[in-house]
């Protein structure tokens, strides 16, 4: 069972990984790595890990894949752009994948013996409950040190994601003008829609001129 | 019955490097970095693996940790390929070289 499982998902993950690498439509590309994900998600179960075929599922073909799909549908057809490398850097690049791989198979033919046979194993190997345990005693400095990483990971979204409609954030728009916001100058939401407002019937009145 | 260890390292290997000839052969910026997810979940698999034939729960939860930071790269990687979007009106990372010296 575990076998068959393996090789299924197993030729599953390279085949979706394949297209998500030469698919040109990054939506599909998006598509193919949430397959990807999603059979090594059934790999984690062949090995008893539970609780991470589980988080694999929710966390990264669920909410990281969700936030790649709005980025890519926020762009349009503009994240269509298809610029591969030719001729002498795709085959550098696919001689080092290469490479790279036949050199692990040689390394995993002549190991040891001590790699035949796997070690034997409780059913509650993986389960959420000795996941859990080993996060609140063993990692429990790294669980919060994790916690801090993805606070700062989600302002830092924020701020770069806001653009000009954070005070000192990267400007776009409306950087020049009659009226443009001095570097120092402290941030005013009225005065910010006042403007937008006034932009928008200028552009509306242009238009219709 | 689960397959030997070297099965293991063999598909998660060609993963890896499927996922690095997606780094550098494509030039779109979210290509890139869904490669570079590619290339996580490789050695997630190899953490996952490496665990469960020597016993130890301890890669699994190494594995959990790895899918928290990831999700904070794709965060701020891709408010980057945004904020860098609105900047040139261009996704070609060639644009992207005014932080050069």
């Amino acid at each position: 069972m575990g076998i068959v499982v393996f090789y299924v998902a197993g030729a599953c993950a390279i085949g979706s990984a394949i297209a998500v690498v030469v698919q040109r439509n990054p939506f599909l590309a998006a598509l193919s790595l949430i397959l990807h994900l999603a059979s090594l998600a059934a790999l984690y179960l062949v090995l008893q890990g539970d609780f991470v075929a589980v988080a694999q599922l929710l966390v990264y073909a669920g909410a990281v894949m969700i936030m790649f799909l709005f980025v890519i549908a926020y762009l349009g057809d503009r994240a269509d752009l298809d610029l591969r490398r030719g001729g002498i850097g795709a085959g550098a690049a696919a001689v080092a994948g290469l490479a790279i791989f036949i050199e692990s198979v040689i390394a995993v033919s002549g190991s040891s013996d001590l790699l035949k046979t796997p070690a034997i194993v409780s059913d509650q190997f993986g389960s959420p409950t000795t996941i859990g345990r080993l996060f609140l005693t063993d990692h429990l400095l790294a669980f919060e040190a994790i916690s801090l990483i993805l606070l700062v990971g989600a302002i830092a979204g924020v701020v770069l994601g806001a653009g000009d409609l954070l005070p000192s954030g990267p400007r776009t728009r409306h950087g020049d003008g009659p009226d443009a916001q001095e570097p120092g100058e402290r941030y005013d939401l009225r005065r910010e829609m006042q403007r937008r407002e006034r932009d928008e019937q200028e552009h509306e009145s242009e238009v219709g001129a | 019955v689960t397959p030997g260890i070297g099965s293991w390292i063999v598909l998660s290997s060609a993963l890896f490097c499927i996922g690095l000839v997606g780094v550098m052969l494509r030039r779109n910026p979210l290509v890139i970095l869904l490669s570079i997810e590619i290339m996580l979940n490789a050695v997630n698999l190899t953490f996952v693996a490496f665990g469960r034939h020597w016993g130890t729960v301890d890669g699994q939860v190494i594995v959990t940790f790895v899918m928290t930071v990831a999700a904070a790269e794709a965060a701020v990687g891709l408010a980057l390929v945004v904020a860098l979007f609105r900047h040139r009106e261009s996704l070609n990372p060639d644009g992207f070289t005014s932080l050069k010296w």
